[in-house]
This record gives structure tokens, sequence and C-alpha cells, in this order.
């Protein structure tokens, strides 16, 4: 059943990125795009947000070394344009493009790379990037104000750039993030720049309307023959879902990503169930068990929970079929996914006499935070509630805002929290919050500990073979599976509706929001075509 | 008058002062930091040594009280700090936001005075009418209505079916974006500025001097004109007063329904990021402008009503 509905759902999806790039792309108009979670953006400094919400704009007028191929499922250069790698897998020596314009004109060199890095790198200032750009040798001592420069950092010429890495890992998969995007050296110091960035990327700054929208038009000089399509992006922030409904029925924006309610609306309506993009993103939905709290101590407890709670169930009458039964931490767009995978099957008898065989035959009782998030949240606590009662397991439920949430897990304060939680791109990145030398305020929020996985993490991170690497990180995934430290709940099945006059659109499994514009482009049949 | 205003503008300081110390307290009690709120979507976690250079940055890594003390001596010299969020300014946030917020509540209480008050007027001339039972009923409804019901209604009606008007958004500022969320957010205080008018104008229609001007010959009209207005528009007066400030406090969902770029939907997104310097801002400049507002509010009803004295 779930494989069959994998394999219809990726062909819904190539169906209709093909249909998407049928035509041949058309130059001009204005694509009215719309960031879907929150009200407002953070403001034009995006190597000062990590927030998926400013990555969507940023993603129209920044670039960052690597970029994350959709197709391809993997971190390819950017901004250079070939990369040598030394034998022991530490230095890589990037040829940097000698086309990449910044949108005032002047030519991208090694000096802009340096520059940006060793700012992110800045102490007296918290930038998110940080933690991508530690991988280099030298970084952190700039961190910690040990040194002023990333000493891994050389410029062999202005379009020659040698880095050094602290450990053997694929630089890609850290300097593709959109908060190592790259800044003019010089320019990035002036005062008007806070107010008026410029970036690499296909489209230039026009204007900022703080809570309503963000303008950017064609940049002529763009590294991509014949891109960007579009002359223009108006990127307005719309986190109000019943009001996207309105605005995209009435035509007034091009793109709107769904929730589970439009979802099924929207697949019931024969026009509208024409444009729209589904992915499996790579969040996993999950019920974290606090080791600490006496039963969860015992696999076979924590196992008990995943058998006696009907997922398929929840997902179909709750999450209206948005999404797809999680089989372990990583989902199924994950490189390292295994196919073979099943989810835990619905079976109250045997979670019963795992209770048992655990000591608990008359059940337990526990308290799970959880925030009012309609897929991840308070409703579908409600729904386990009965089903862990039938094993006598008494559930209550602590409401939190989502800020609360994240503090009270990365400080150990819960027994169980349901969130859903990032397991991608990097699988191996990913896997690593199952390491027990990662602390539960990084992302190991369970404490799992398991010496069988911390050897294979290690195998894993220096194995050369990407095939190899693949199979033991699908090992882990396993492992990680039969232990339980979570209820592995479902994954996000992220969809997108669009116009029909819109088209390029691609189903990024990252996050379905944060489209790659350059490829986007409306046709005449859109409003806003001139 | 002079020595009235100034009182007055003396009195605003403690309580502003109040507020922002109660606001220090809530936010400094409450759980979640702008760190822990920037990882809540799951993805945009942040490593600890961020988060330590966070907190190191936006002073959380110093005592509440020394932190309070800092937030009061900037407040004097009118300096609201710095967003967490954005590392602009507050200032400068609620200066790109005051104008769109401004010009909601000026619509919308345009839209509540311009109907409500003849509606009330023209209800309390004709009591028992149809007139009088139609409007009395729309005003009760129209207190009842939830508010992002009404808004999402409106849109449904004149933005999908009749496509007169646009759903959503700020537009150039014009007017064409302005209506839908003007009138969702003006439907309450119309509703109770009609019913206010006509409890006031019925009140005064019995009284004694009316009574009087009637039998001593005077038109209807300069009654009304001389009589009933003159007296109603101090009430109606204090009641738009007290409006103003229910409905800034009501902007805050009508603007995120609309996608409204105001103070209401700054503070929404900053307190769930505990943006706590801009959250501050936006409750300092509620309360100031209600403030505002009501002493505006008594200047004109001492202008229209000799009767009233401050000094």
């Amino acid at each position: 059943m779930f494989n069959k509905l994998m394999i219809a759902t990726a062909a819904l999806a190539l169906s209709l990125t093909g249909a998407a790039y049928a035509q041949s792309p058309r130059n001009g108009g204005t694509i009215r795009y719309t960031a879907p979670y929150g009200s407002s953006f953070a403001g034009l400094d995006i190597l000062a947000s990590n927030r998926t919400q400013d990555e969507i704009w940023a993603q129209a007028m920044h670039r960052a070394l690597y970029s994350w191929d959709v197709a391809q499922n993997k971190p390819v250069l950017e901004l250079a344009t070939a990369v040598k790698v030394s034998d022991d897998g530490l230095v890589y020596t990037y040829s940097l493009r000698k086309d990449a314009y910044f949108h005032n004109g002047r030519k991208m060199t090694a000096d802009d790379i340096i520059w940006t890095y060793n700012h992110i790198m800045d102490g007296s200032k918290a930038y998110p990037g940080a933690r991508y750009i530690r991988i280099i040798k030298g970084a952190a001592d700039v961190e910690q104000g040990k040194a002023k420069t990333i000493s891994g950092l050389k410029k062999i010429d202005d379009f020659t750039l040698q880095i050094t890495l602290t450990d053997k890992i694929q630089p890609g998969f850290s300097l593709d993030q959109i908060t190592t995007s790259i800044y003019p050296a010089k320019e990035a110091e002036e005062k008007g720049f806070a107010s008026h960035p410029i970036g690499l990327g296909p489209f230039k700054f026009v204007e900022y309307v703080p809570g309503s929208r963000m303008v950017f038009e064609r940049f002529d000089k763009y590294y991509k023959p014949g891109l960007p399509h579009a002359d223009k992006i108006v990127i307005t922030p719309m986190g109000e879902d019943s009001a996207r409904n309105v605005a995209f029925r009435n035509q007034e924006i091009d793109t709107s990503i769904l929730g589970p309610a439009q979802y099924q609306a929207y697949g019931a309506d024969p026009d509208l169930s024409k444009h729209m993009l589904e992915v499996a993103e790579l969040y996993t939905r999950v019920m974290g068990l606090n080791p600490d709290y006496k039963p969860f101590s015992d696999k076979r407890v924590r196992q008990a929970i995943n058998y006696a709670i009907n997922s398929e169930l929840i997902i179909k009458r709750l999450a209206k079929g948005k999404a797809y039964p999680a089989t372990g931490w990583l989902p199924p767009s994950s490189a390292a996914y295994d196919k073979n995978l099943k989810p835990y099957p619905y079976d109250p008898a045997k979670a019963k006499k795992l209770l048992a065989e655990a000591g608990y035959p008359d059940g337990f009782s526990f308290e799970v935070i959880a925030t009012s998030n309609e897929s991840w949240g308070v409703p579908i606590i409600e729904a386990i509630v009965p089903m862990l009662a039938k094993v006598g397991i008494k559930v209550s439920i602590k409401p939190v805002d989502g800020s609360i949430l994240s503090q009270m897990v990365r400080d150990g304060k819960f027994q169980a929290f349901i969130w859903s939680l990032s397991t991608g791109p990097d699988p191996l990145a990913a896997l690593k919050c199952f390491d027990s030398a990662t602390p539960q305020s990084a992302c190991n929020y369970t404490k799992y500990s398991n010496p069988e996985v911390d050897k294979l993490l290690k195998q894993a991170s220096n194995e050369g073979d990407a095939g190899k690497r693949l199979d033991e990180l699908k090992k882990i995934n396993a492992i990680v599976r039969d232990d339980a430290p979570y209820w592995f709940f479902d994954c996000n099945k992220a969809v997108m509706a669009y116009q029909p006059w819109l088209h390029g659109l691609q189903p990024d499994p990252v996050d379905l929001a944060v489209q790659n514009y350059e490829n986007l482009w409306v046709d005449k049949s859109s409003p806003a075509a001139k | 008058m002079l020595s009235f205003l100034v009182r007055r503008s003396i009195q605003m300081v403690p309580i502003l002062l109040a507020v922002a110390l109660l606001i220090f307290i809530l936010f400094s009690v409450i759980p979640g930091t702008f760190a822990s709120s920037v990882g809540s979507d799951g993805r945009g976690m942040l490593d600890s040594k961020v988060i330590e250079r966070m907190n190191k940055e936006f002073g959380f890594d110093e005592p509440v009280y020394v932190r309070f003390g800092k937030y009061i001596g900037d407040l004097v010299r009118l300096d609201l700090g710095t967003s967490f969020r954005t590392r602009r300014p507050v200032i400068e946030e609620l200066g790109a936001r005051s104008w769109p917020t401004l010009k909601l509540i000026c619509g919308a209480m345009l839209f509540a005075v311009v109907l409500g008050v003849p509606l009330g007027f023209l209800a309390a001339l004709k009591p028992g009418s149809i007139l009088d039972s139609g409007s009395m009923v729309a005003a009760v409804s129209g207190l009842s209505v939830p508010k992002f019901w009404l808004g999402l209604l409106m849109m449904y009606l004149f933005a999908l079916t009749l496509r007169w008007l646009p759903s959503f958004g700020y537009g150039n500022g014009g007017l064409k974006h302005l209506i839908l969320p003007s009138i969702a957010l003006g439907v309450a205080p119309m509703a109770l500025l009609a019913r206010t008018t006509r409890a006031a104008v019925l009140d005064i229609l019995n009284a004694d001097f009316v009574r009087t001007a009637r039998a001593k010959g005077m038109s209807e009209m300069k009654v009304v004109r001389w009589h009933l207005a003159r007296n109603a528009l101090v009430i109606i007066l204090t009641t738009v007063g007290l409006q103003f400030g229910a409905v800034i406090g009501e902007a805050v969902v009508i603007e995120k329904l609309f996608a409204w770029p105001g103070i209401g939907s700054l503070m929404v997104d900053s307190v769930a990021l505990r943006d706590i310097p801009v959250v501050q801002g936006c409750i300092l400049f509620v309360v100031l402008f209600f403030l505002l507002i009501n002493m505006i509010v008594d200047i004109l009803c001492a202008i229209i009503d000799p009767r009233i004295k401050y000094d």
C-alpha cells in the first residue's frame, strides 16, 4: 500500500514537473510569489536569519558557493566551475566563476568569499551560518577571538580559492546554505548596504515594504545565460492560510502552500487539482520519548507506543492524506531512504505484550508537550490518547508555543514532545543526531546512545565511496527505527498550488516553498504577463 | 487649558513606565527566548555556540535588574532598543509600520462614525419604527460577528465573487486596498456608536430643556441642531475616543488576515519570535496612542460643551 502510494506520488510529481517544462520558456512578466511562514520577513540581511521565511526571498537575490540540485538530490557547485580535492579529502581547491557579478556590476573574486566567511564567524555577532563555516579549519578560532582570519581559507588568485576543512566531510552540504551566501566584501561594509543590499543572484533588490512585500527585478548580468525568465518577482509574506486561499482563488497570487484542509478541497476541485505540486519534504514528524523518564528508558515500552498507535488512520483522518507514514528517521526523499523499511504496524496486542514484558502490564502515564499545530501538535496527540488508553497508557497534554517547545526540548525538560524535525538534505548530518556524542541541546533530543550506531556513523563519515556510505546510513536508520527513541509518525507531503500560467516549479524536498526563481516563467495568460 | 495639557502629559509618564515594567516582567517570566524561537520551525536550528553568542549580543547574560535598568534608561532617552530579529532600531521598525496602522484605524473609524452616528440619530428620532428596529438589529449583529469571520466573508464576496476589490495587501497604499480591512475593522465600532448615539439622543429628547425649546416654538430642525446634536456630541466623542483605543488592539486580527503591514502584524510576529524590544515598542505605541486620543477627545469635549472645565 505504502509503496503504491509512493510510486503514485512520484509519478504525479514527475508528470506535473514534466508538464511544467513541456512548453518553451517565455521571458518577461512578473511572478507573484508568497512566503507562507509568517506575516513578515526578518529584514534584508540573510546572514542574520536562518528562517525558511527569509530563505524564500533570499533565493531571488543571493547565491552561495554551492547550491542544492533538486534533480540530482545533492549539492552542486554554484559559484565555482570546478573543484580539486586533495588525497586526504581535506583540501578543496575551487576554480571560481569568472562571470559572476554582483548587482552593482562588480565581478566576484575569492576575496568576497573569504570576507563573507570571516564576517559570519565574527564572534561579536550571532550569525546562524557560523555552524556551517565551522567546518573550515581555523573558523572556530575566529569565532572565539583567537584569530582574526580563518586560517583554512587561502586565496591562490582572484578566481582560485583553497579551503581546508577540519574533517573529511562533504562541504557542499554546509556551504550551500543560504546563511552562507556570498556578500560583496567592500560594499557590504558601506552604510547603504543594509537598506539596499546587493548579491549574486538572478534578481536584484528593488523595494522592501516591511510586512507587505519584497520586490526584485531581473539582473541582466546573471551568470547563467538566458536566465532568469521573469522580469520581476514580488514576494508577499502571507502566513494566514484562509487569506492565501482567497487570494489564490482570486488569481492575485501565483502560488500557495496548502494545509491539510485546503489540500482536500483543492484536490476535489477539477480545475485546481490540475495544478498542484507535491513532494515528500525532508521533515519527519515524531514524538520524542525522554529516556530519563523511567518507562521510556526501556526499548520495549518505546516500541509498544509505536505499535499501539494507528498512524495510518491519523494520516487519513487528520492529515487528510497530506503525509507519508514514517518508516524511521529518514523521510522518503532522503538519499539514504530504504524503501524496504516498513512503518511499525498497528498492533495493540503486541504493544500490550511488550508493555507486560517491560513490567508495565497495567500501563503508565506520561505528559506530552505540544504546540497547536494541526499536523504535528495538540490535535494529533488528542487522536493518540484513546489509542494508547487501549493498552493502558494514559496521556496528558501540555500545550505550549513553538518557542517554549524548542527551549524545553533542548533543555530536556519533558517526558515526551511532538515536533516536526528537519531530516535532510544530508542523511549523514541527519543521522548524526543519534551519535551519543551529540548533545541533547544540539539535536540528540532523546539522548540516544547506541555504540553500534556510533561505530557505523564513524565508518560512514570516513567512507569515500558514496554508495557504501549510503548502505551504512541505511543500516543506522534501521537500527534507530528498531530502538524507537521516537514514535515515528509521518513525513510531510508538501503541496503547492500554482496558477496554470506559472511554469518551471521544482518539487524540492528540502522545502517546497523555496524555489529556484531563475527557472520560473509565466505564459501570456498571466494577469501579470507584461 | 494649557495647565490641563501639561498635567495630562505628565500623567502619561507613570502610566507608560508602569506598562513598560509590566511588559518587561511578563517577558522575563514566560519561557522561550529569541534563540529558542528561531528553532521552533524544526529546521532553523542554532547550535549552542551561536545561542551563547546570541544571548550575549542581546544582553541575556546579564541579570534581569541590570537589563531593566538599561531598558528604562534607554526609554527615558526615547531609545526603544534594537530588534533581535532585524537588528534595526525598534523606533525605525515602528516608524515603518505605524502609518499603515494609522491609516487602517482612521479608515475604520471614519466608516464607523459616518454610518453609525446618523444611523443612531435616525433610529432615535423615529423610535419603534422599522428603521429603528432594523438599525438596532444590524448594530447588535455588527457587535456580535467575529472580525476574522467577517473579514473572510467580505473577501469572498467583494474579492472572489464580485472581483471589485483586492483581497489582501497594502498595494501602493491606495484606497482600493484600504476598503475591505477598514470595513471589517469598523463594523463593531459602527454598531456600538449607533447604539450609543441612539441612547444618548433618546435621553436628550426627553430632557427638560428640549421640551422647553419645543414649547417655545423652536423648529424641530433647530432643536436637533442646537440642543440635540451639541449635547449628544459629547457622549459620541467620548465613545469615539474609547473605540479608537479598542480598534488599535483589534487591528491585530485584521492586519494578520489582510496581510496589512501595520503595528498589529508586527506585534504578532514579534511575540511568536520573542523579539522582546519590538513587542515592548508595539505595546507602548498602542498605549501612547490610546492616551493621546483620549486627551484630544477631552479637549474637543471642552470646546463643544463650555460647561466642561478642566482648570
